[in-house]
């Protein structure tokens, strides 16, 4: 079998096909509902089926009776299990960066299983432990909960209005927090501006979808008092030392599995009820426990995303150079702070003023309690927020002074800058060149011949208006200089570890502190381990996902895994380059400074022949027969980087629509996407990324929202009813890229996880609303459905009569 | 069953995705939701693609059914498991063998196999990761591949 592979130059920057995916395509993966163990028992939870309503008692006589019904708990019952509710990581309140705040938003208790009160539909009220799925579901509907209805909180705009229902009673308001932070003279740009435009949006509430449900797995060594908990989950550290907490279970005692994921999109960066309680009946009843998510469920009982309605306004000269920035939004919790809840509109709060050059910038945020279903992260996370305002009310500038699209974002683009820059938001840029990418754009798509389609049409007064939407976006990654999370309140560091072990027989394994779930980390890594070390890819083996076998590691989220948890890669790498070459001019009677690293090994300058790879010394290093003086045996080497600044993706997205007049239906004809992630690992890879983002960013501009009716109970309630778009209503993604290294590390990445999804809503709805000029639309909300288009055109010409 | 003959038991309520998954631990067919709505659970049942989530198991009787793992051929990959893994058409993979599934009843269903054709015929299984944009490229591949040598 041992076969010689020859090493091509360079494996980074090419696109090498996946090494996950021979498992992927045979079947063979292990999801957590592919894994099951001896003696295991099933939970099925009972959840409340109204918004907001007091639980006065919890009946569970009829449940008990069901075959296989092994107990039954109420939220009462479990009270002595939890050392802690269920964490939020981001306390964020209060005003100034970078200086830290110091005050706190109002900090619900949230148990894992409701005590008192429900306080959202879905909230579980009581657990039923069973021999099989079947039984434990079939037994779950027969427990009484004796509930009694109250007012519930349903539109975030009412959550503070005298007399609205106190959701929490332990505190005083329905409001979270305020959060703001102000830098130049705002009020002053504002008042001695030329012209001022203002505009409103409102980012519906969306259910990310991730394919495969959630699900956990505990199972208990009682002996050791010791569990392993399998969770579909993007973070086994932060889970292992979370619930360690809230268990009141020593950390030590703890280990977290992540097995294959399908999928997480945000949804699975999180501490959830069912995983505290699977761990919690482990240890009471000492048997192996199961939790497997039904989608239905899945649309209650874990979080969504977005749910901001922004005001947003711009300051401008008359020719339309942007001078200042204003923004409020308000925030829609849901009804408990999740792991990172309080963050998400933070993490754009530095990004209202997108690629532009301004001199006053201000933001506000404040967010409230609703009694509906926990917000939290959900690709993109406050940065698709951001880049809709901006690319939205620039495109209303446009119109406003009367100039192309392109013109205006020209005109006020950042200069281009490859060391960091600071910007209106106080945060420096690491590098950026946007003229670059939005010219590269506009080339792809023929921008001239689209706006001469379009002005024919507009001319014969076509049913089918066309329309061409540009975003111009930037976001933040690499979440984050540990200092500059610690000013905002966030609980843990922003760092990520990598080791790396060569093995005696010139193997190599690679530890990672990141998560995937689809991302390609598997291929990435190994590309840039086996570059750094001269070996080829196939030694490679990379190993994440388990806290016994990486035990350092702040998991993926945030398009952050190859900028911190890549970078921490590189420089394990260095390390060991570092110790090879102290082994090998000591094997090879030279001193460090002849030797010189060309094609993936240590050779003496001038004489290639005498020459040690990573594989010799890896086994010298074992053998440990003749090394340095001194020098430890083994080559292992681990590396924790913590990155000086973020990274800051951008790019150009260029969308056509053809919105037919008559029946409201948007049809994109071309969708054009120029992104740029600093230098890229593997090109391929990055293109599935880009597509998978725009997918996601078209269905918010197009198609998805999560609707509930006035009593808080969602409509949208499962997957024939909430519209995740097939391959039947996407188009085809015309991509490249333009490449403007990162100054924030060494390799010059930026991430590109999130950048489609941040990009797509506005693109698309510009777009929308550029082929409804001629009839007088300047606005449309997303999701933009036909009946939108449609009656927006009715108003609109109501309005004109 | 996969091409071998299978004798079994099953309980009347029992789905057939369930029957593949618990009692043969053929867990490569997944179930992603609840409301036939996905796709994720996609067989061929006699050569058709069918939601194995739609389907009981007795209802399987005297059928031959193929799943993800009934796929590839004497360790040789089916042409359309080959073209996902060369288009990167499958990220975290849990859409990915009902994706295959469905492409290769499509793909026997004979007819033109278009962008569109595609597009269309996949319109039953959902993808949150990659857009479609790849699978679509794979499909139209291992059509091709499939067409000239004529094996399915
Ligand atoms: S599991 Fe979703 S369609 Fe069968
Ligand atoms: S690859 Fe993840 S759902 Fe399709």
């Amino acid at each position: 079998m041992a076969q010689v592979v020859e090493r091509p130059e360079r494996y980074v920057g090419g696109g090498v096909p996946r090494k996950e995916d021979p498992e992927l395509i045979t079947g063979q993966a292990k999801y957590i509902d592919d894994i099951n163990v001896q003696g295991m028992l099933w939970m099925a939870f009972v959840r409340s089926p109204f918004a907001h309503a007091r639980i006065n008692g919890v009946d569970a006589a009829r449940a008990n009776d069901m075959p296989g019904v092994v107990a039954v708990y109420s939220g009462a019952d479990l009270a002595d299990d939890w050392a802690g509710g269920l964490p939020c990581a981001w306390p964020i309140a209060g005003r100034s960066f970078p200086e830290p705040t110091t005050e706190d938003p109002r900090m619900p208790n949230h148990w894992p299983v409701a005590k008192d009160k429900a306080c959202f539909a879905g909230d579980p009220v009581a657990v039923v432990v069973a021999d099989s799925r079947a039984h434990a579901k079939d037994a779950a509907e027969l427990v009484d909960v004796d509930y009694e209805p109250l007012d519930a909180v349903v539109d975030p705009e009412r959550a503070l209005d005298e007399g609205a229902p106190q959701i929490h009673e332990d505190l005083d308001s329905n409001e979270a927090y305020v959060w703001s932070m102000n830098n130049g003279d705002v009020d002053k740009v504002f008042s001695e501006a030329a012209l001022v435009v203002k505009e409103r949006y409102r980012h519906p509430r969306l259910i990310p979808n991730a394919m495969e449900p959630r699900g956990v797995l505990v199972v208990p060594a009682p002996a050791q008092e010791e569990y392993v908990l399998y969770s579909a989950t993007q973070v086994p550290h932060i889970l292992r030392t979370t619930l360690a907490m809230s268990l009141g279970i020593p950390e030590s005692k703890l280990r977290v599995i992540a097995p294959d994921v399908g999928g997480g999109f945000g949804s699975k960066l999180n501490v959830y009820s069912e995983e505290a309680v699977g761990l919690a009946l482990a240890r009471k009843l000492n048997a192996p426990v199961k939790w497997i998510e039904e989608r239905s469920e899945n649309y209650l009982a874990t979080i969504h995303g977005r749910g901001v309605i922004q005001d947003m306004e711009v300051a401008a000269t008359e020719e339309g150079k942007i001078l200042g920035v204003r923004v409020k939004l308000l925030a829609d919790m849901g009804a408990y702070l999740q792991l990172v809840t309080p963050g998400i509109p933070i993490l754009g709060a530095f990004l209202y003023h997108g690629v532009y050059d301004v001199q006053a910038y201000s933001f506000t945020c404040q967010s409230v309690f609703t009694n509906l279903t926990p917000t939290d992260a959900y690709r993109g996370a406050g940065r698709p927020e951001a880049t809709y305002a901006i690319e939205r009310i620039v495109d209303a500038l446009a119109r406003r002074v009367g100039r192309d699209p392109v013109e205006i974002r020209r005109m006020n683009f950042i200069a281009p800058f490859d060391q960091p820059r600071e910007v209106a938001s106080g945060l420096q840029f690491d590098s950026g060149n946007y003229g670059a990418s939005l010219d590269k754009a506009l080339d792809m798509v023929g921008y001239d011949l689209l706006r001469k389609d379009q002005a024919e049409r507009r001319q014969r007064g076509d049913a089918k208006q066309l329309g061409i939407g540009l975003s111009t976006y930037i976001e933040m990654c690499g979440l984050a200089p540990s200092q500059v999370l610690a000013a905002l309140k966030y609980g843990a560091g922003g760092w990520d570890a990598a080791t790396i072990r060569c093995l005696p027989t010139g193997k190599v394994t690679v530890v990672t502190g990141t998560s995937p779930h689809g991302q390609g980390h598997v291929t990435s890594w190994s590309q840039i381990a086996a570059d750094a070390l001269g070996v080829p890819i196939e030694d490679v083996e990379v190993l994440h996902g388990d806290t016994a076998i990486s035990p350092l590691g702040m998991d993926t989220y945030g398009s952050r895994s190859l900028s911190v948890g890549g970078i921490a890669l590189h420089f394990a790498a260095e390390k060991i380059r570092d110790k090879v070459k102290k082994i090998a001019a000591h094997e090879l009677e030279v001193s460090e400074e002849d030797l010189e690293w060309t094609d993936g090994k240590f050779q003496v300058r001038g004489a290639p022949d005498k020459a040690k790879t990573v594989a010799d010394a890896a086994f010298s290093a074992w053998t440990a027969h003749s090394l340095p003086e001194g020098m430890e045996p083994g080559l292992e080497a681990t590396f924790v980087f913590d990155p000086p600044n973020f990274t800051f993706p951008s790019g150009a997205h260029i969308c056509a629509v053809e919105v037919d007049t008559e029946t409201g239906l948007v049809d994109i004809v071309k969708y054009v996407a120029v992104d740029d992630c600093g230098n890229q690992i593997n090109p391929v890879i990055v293109a599935g990324q880009v597509h998978g983002g725009i997918a996601q960013g078209i269905a918010e501009a197009l198609y998805e929202e999560a609707v509930f009716d006035e009593n808080g109970t969602l409509t949208t309630s499962h997957m024939g009813y909430y519209r995740v778009p097939s391959a039947a209503e996407l188009p085809s993604f015309d991509i490249d890229s333009t490449v403007t290294p990162s100054s924030t590390n060494p390799m010059g990445v930026k991430g590109i996880g999130e950048a489609g999804t941040i990009a797509a809503p506005p693109a698309v709805v510009n777009a929308v609303i550029d082929a409804l000029q001629p009839l007088g639309v300047n606005h449309i909300d997303m999701p933009v459905t036909p009946e939108r288009v449609f009656s927006t055109i009715a108003e609109a010409k109501g309005g004109r009569q | 069953m996969n091409g071998a003959r299978l004798e079994a038991e099953v309980e009347p309520r029992q789905l057939l995705v369930y029957f593949l998954r618990d009692n043969l631990n053929l867990t490569g067919t997944t179930v992603g939701c609840d409301t036939t709505s996905c796709g994720a659970c996609t067989i061929l049942v006699d050569g058709k693609s069918v939601k194995s989530c739609t389907m009981l198991a007795v209802q399987a009787d005297g059928t031959e059914v193929t799943t993800i793992e009934g796929m590839a051929k004497d360790g040789e990959l089916h042409p359309l498991q080959r073209a996902f893994h060369d288009n990167h058409a499958l990220q975290c993979g849990y859409c990915t063998p009902g994706m295959i599934m469905a492409a290769a009843g499509l793909i026997q269903r004979g007819g033109d196999m278009s962008e569109d054709d595609i597009r269309l015929g996949l319109e039953g299984n959902l993808c949150r990761c990659t857009g479609y944009h790849n699978i679509v490229k794979a499909i139209q591949q291992a059509a091709g591949e499939m067409k000239s040598s004529a094996t399915v």
